[in-house]
């Protein structure tokens, strides 16, 4: 399991950033990117399903 | 502070489907019901006031204005009696009188690039001691009291001193700050030419504090302006004012009214309290269900050209309020979208709007509230409305308590 943040639709809100910090972290401009190569260990699967579903932007993805 | 002589030129408000006004004082009392009256009967409501008016009030017409750059402009944001239009002199679109807010693409993502580090979240997150000492002092000066103002004495004093800090203002202008932004936002239904007093009043202020800050240069976001570049070259003078303007209108009201409306909804649901004052793990999920309950901010749009949306024959610069708020409480995109819960995990809300625009200072905002909510809390675990006092609301496009006079020793549980 991965998350993927897609940076054109990012607009910074942070919220998965917030939610897990584990999974992403946030550039000089506030836009979120997927840590590593965003692969998710089986104990943050919910923080991750919880990120998807809290982007305002619907910018982040879990592929499996 | 108010400046200005107040007397709207609309009469009250008799039809909200066919004769809205966000500025008539039931609107922002009463906002929940109309919005909720007005998705199950058309969910454009539009007006002849302010020169015309549009009110789209579900989720997915507010997110697909907020998306479309192309027919809807943000040249100017707040609806009021002058249009950007109607000004000879205002800066055109894709600037606009106040970058980036006021700024259209290409301009605004460059503008915004410029700001955006200053309010990036691990930059916001170091002023977290300096809010919560504020927070302190503000309470410390109201303990003795039976009732005091939440609205008044507390909330609206974050957001103005933690600006005026940023920006190297002297801190005793709260007043005015308070003044001018009541001008711009609440005094929005007033004859046109009174209206333009009160921008020149604003924009003298600004231009004497930026001719300070070249004289007597200091670490803070005005110099920082100053010395910011676009297009490799120094940003224009009225490009500096403009985004301090921006900066000093868009982080007060909005912020004030967001940590009053989550004290007002605490005061109101002692469960709630008692909740998070024995759960503090809630708080990340309330705040959130906070913003998206409560959200404060409606912005606007101006239509570029003539344009036919979902039926509704625009004019060129019409305006467009894009409520937030409604789209947060709209059933088609939230489950039990009318109940506050505290613990909700999924909430996808709009409360810093969607798509280019989202609302630059979030991060700060977001740390204001939570610092502001966990304060009041410790230091007044049992707080409800006082008896016989009215809570009263802000008008326009920023919805909050302005006064809310709270009995803070209260032992309902």
């Amino acid at each position: 399991m991965k998350v993927q943040v897609d940076q054109s639709k990012c607009q910074g809100h942070n919220r998965c950033y917030a939610i897990a910090p584990e999974l992403f972290d946030v550039d000089d401009m506030g836009n979120a990117f997927a840590i590593g190569d965003g692969v998710v260990e089986p104990h943050l699967a919910e923080k991750a399903r919880l990120a998807v579903a809290n982007c305002p932007e619907y910018a982040i993805s879990i592929v499996e | 502070m108010t400046t200005l002589d107040e007397k709207s030129i609309y009469g009250p408000v008799t039809n909200w489907q066919t004769d809205f006004d966000h500025a008539d004082p039931s609107y922002n009392e009463n906002a929940h019901e109309i919005w909720s009256e007005l998705r199950g009967t058309c969910p454009v409501a539009h007006t002849e006031r302010y020169g015309g008016t549009w009110l789209p009030v579900t989720h997915e017409l507010v997110h697909e204005i907020a998306y479309d750059t192309e027919h809807f402009s943000s040249r100017g944001v707040v609806v009021a009696t002058v249009k950007p239009s109607d000004l000879p002199d205002a800066i055109p679109a894709p600037i606009g009188g106040a970058p980036p807010i006021t700024s259209d693409p290409p301009f605004h993502q460059d503008a915004r690039r410029i700001l955006l580090p200053a309010f990036s979240p691990k930059i916001i997150d170091l002023w977290e001691p300096e809010i919560r000492l504020l927070c302190r002092e503000l309470i410390a000066d109201m303990k003795a009291a039976d009732v005091v103002d939440a609205a008044t004495q507390f909330a609206q004093h974050i957001p103005v001193n933690v600006i005026a800090r940023m920006l190297g203002f002297p801190p005793e202008d709260g007043s005015v700050f308070r003044g001018f932004v009541h001008d711009v936002l609440e005094a929005i239904n007033l004859e046109p030419g009174k209206r333009a007093e009160a921008f020149m009043a604003l924009d003298a202020y600004v231009a004497k504090q930026v001719q300070d800050h070249i004289d007597n240069p200091r670490d803070d976001l005005t110099n920082f302006l100053l010395n910011a570049k676009i297009y490799d070259q120094p940003l224009s003078l009225q490009h500096v004012g403009g985004s301090i303007i921006l900066l000093l209108i868009a982080g007060i009201d909005t912020t004030w009214s967001s940590i009053g409306s989550s004290l007002w909804h605490l005061a109101t649901n002692p469960v709630d309290r008692r909740r998070l004052v024995d759960n503090p793990a809630l708080m990340p999920t309330a705040i959130e269900e906070f913003l998206r309950a409560y959200a404060p901010v409606t912005m606007a749009r101006v239509v570029k050209d003539d344009y036919n949306f979902h039926g509704n024959e625009m004019k060129q610069n019409d305006w467009v309020l894009l409520p937030f708020p409604a789209a947060n409480r709209d059933p088609e995109e939230f489950e039990n979208a009318d109940q506050v819960l505290i613990d909700r995990e999924v909430n996808r809300h709009a409360a810093f709007g969607l798509g280019i625009h989202r609302c630059l200072g979030s991060n700060l905002a977001r740390l204001e509230l939570r610092v502001a909510v966990e304060e009041f809390l410790a230091a007044f675990p049992d707080f409800e409305l006082a008896p016989d006092e009215v809570v009263k609301w802000s008008v326009g496009q920023i919805r909050g308590p302005r006064e809310l006079p709270v009995r803070i020793n209260a032992r309902t549980l």
